[in-house]
């Protein structure tokens, strides 16, 4: 439950990042942390006390292992989100190429 | 116990992360948020996720510092900060609280269900073969969720040669 | 032409992290393709090697320069294998079909525990691995081709 909780409240940090801040690469940032902490909610419910990682041995008897299912979802999640944060990352940059700036206040033409 | 205190390292290098004033600082106090959730997967017995996180944050940081190092501003002080900080630590509060009631319906936190997992488990390797179970769920009894990731991955490789694409020479006059 | 890029002391980063480069990337690079291939037996998989893959290319660019790495890895040869990798995870799913679904395993299982087992999945793999790696590394190639013709104008 504490866990659950501060895993929530790392996800809170993300988010007062992304809303809060006036800086693109800050709001990188605080999208990356947002993901770290979904990715971790995901596997610290799958977890199982005295589990085993989800590989099989030889003469195996009890199947006493963490649920595979998240970390199956979330290994895929992860790769995403690089290709998702270097999309994010290259459109931070022409949008610096173009305004020279980071600062979302003083890009006014965005409009059109 | 040692869950706590990663998370706990994590909350704590976030908050720098945001907070810290020069980008180059920033960046690499992510970096330490990634390198210690990587530590926490190992500790939740999911080497395949820790192995991926680790070289995926290795990627990423090279990625993020290309992008920020010769373009380092320090940010401007913004206002109304008393303002701010007692709307965000109130709405901290709200959510935490009604996520703890919610939280209150899951599965207690080592005990999960495994309802679907339990035949994965029992038949995974007498069906597909595979000694590693994730990798059974991912290309085999789950995989159309793989080829979901290659298209979004794929999608992404497009959007960034789009964005990135060298402009075309403008015709002499 | 090769060797005028590789000792040039003008791209890429000093005569140290070179040597270094030149011992280690091929270790890097083996040590890529293993993960994959026994992805269905240990801890690992087409994901994490794909990445590992990528990463001993950027390890080459970021120490001997832009120029040499694409001696080795041209953006063409890049979107080429890409495509590659997504038509070959295809082709095997399609394969399924002779057995009656989408994505099902049809080849022989083999004895467990060995590298010649479980069907279709140490090819999957290869195909993700592929598929991640190239498209990590087109990414990074694109950044960095970026930069510098800015830097050219």
């Amino acid at each position: 439950m504490t866990l659950y909780l501060l895993c929530l409240l790392l996800f809170c940090i993300g988010l007062y990042g992304v809303l809060r801040k006036r800086n693109l690469v800050k709001m990188i940032v605080g999208l990356g942390i947002i993901e770290y902490s979904m990715n971790l909610f995901f596997v610290l419910l799958g977890y199982r006390v005295h589990g085993r990682a989800p590989l099989d041995a030889r003469n195996q008897d009890i199947l006493n292992m963490v649920d595979p299912l998240p970390q199956a979802l979330v290994l895929t999640s992860i790769v995403i989100g690089l290709g998702v944060m270097a999309l994010i990352i290259a459109i931070a940059i022409r949008i610096y190429e173009k305004y020279g700036t980071f600062d979302i206040t003083k890009i006014k033409r965005l409009k059109g | 116990m040692e869950l706590h205190i990663l998370l706990i390292f994590m909350i704590v290098s976030a908050l720098v992360a945001i907070e810290v004033k020069d980008l180059l600082s920033s960046v690499i106090a992510v970096g330490a948020t990634g390198f210690a959730l990587c530590l926490a997967f190992l500790v939740l017995k999911a080497p395949d996720l820790a192995i991926t996180q680790l070289v995926v944050e290795i990627l990423c940081l090279i990625i993020l510092i290309r992008a920020t190092i010769r373009k380092d501003i320090p940010l401007a002080i913004e206002g109304r900060w008393i303002f701010n900080t007692v709307a965000t630590v109130a709405f901290i509060v709200v959510f935490l609280f009604f996520a703890q009631l919610a939280l209150k319906e899951l599965p207690a936190f080592g005990y999960p269900i495994m309802a679907v997992v339990k035949r994965y488990l029992q038949e995974g390797l007498a069906q597909t073969g595979a000694v590693n179970l994730v990798s059974a769920v991912i290309l085999d009894f789950r995989a159309f969720d793989t080829l979901g990731e290659a298209t979004v991955l794929f999608t992404a490789v497009i959007g960034i040669m789009a964005v990135l694409r060298r402009p075309g020479r403008k015709k002499e006059r | 032409m090769k060797k005028a890029l590789l000792d040039n002391p003008r791209c890429g980063m000093s005569v140290i992290v070179k040597t270094i480069t030149r011992l280690t990337v091929g270790l890097i690079l083996l040590y890529g393709i293993y993960i994959v291939l026994h992805g269905h037996l240990s801890p690992g998989g087409g994901f994490a090697g794909g990445v590992i893959i990528a990463l001993s290319f950027v390890h080459l660019m970021l120490a001997f320069g832009k120029d040499f790495a694409i001696t080795k890895f041209s953006p063409n040869l890049a979107s080429y294998l890409e495509s590659v990798g997504a038509l070959m995870f295809l082709a095997i799913a399609l394969v399924g079909f002779s057995g009656g679904a989408f994505f099902r395993n049809i080849l022989s299982k083999g004895t467990p525990f060995s590298l010649f087992s479980a069907g279709t999945i140490p090819l999957s793999n290869i195909a993700i691995s592929l598929k991640v790696g190239v498209g990590l590394f087109a990414i990074f190639l694109a950044l960095v081709i970026l930069e510098k013709s800015k830097e050219e104008e």
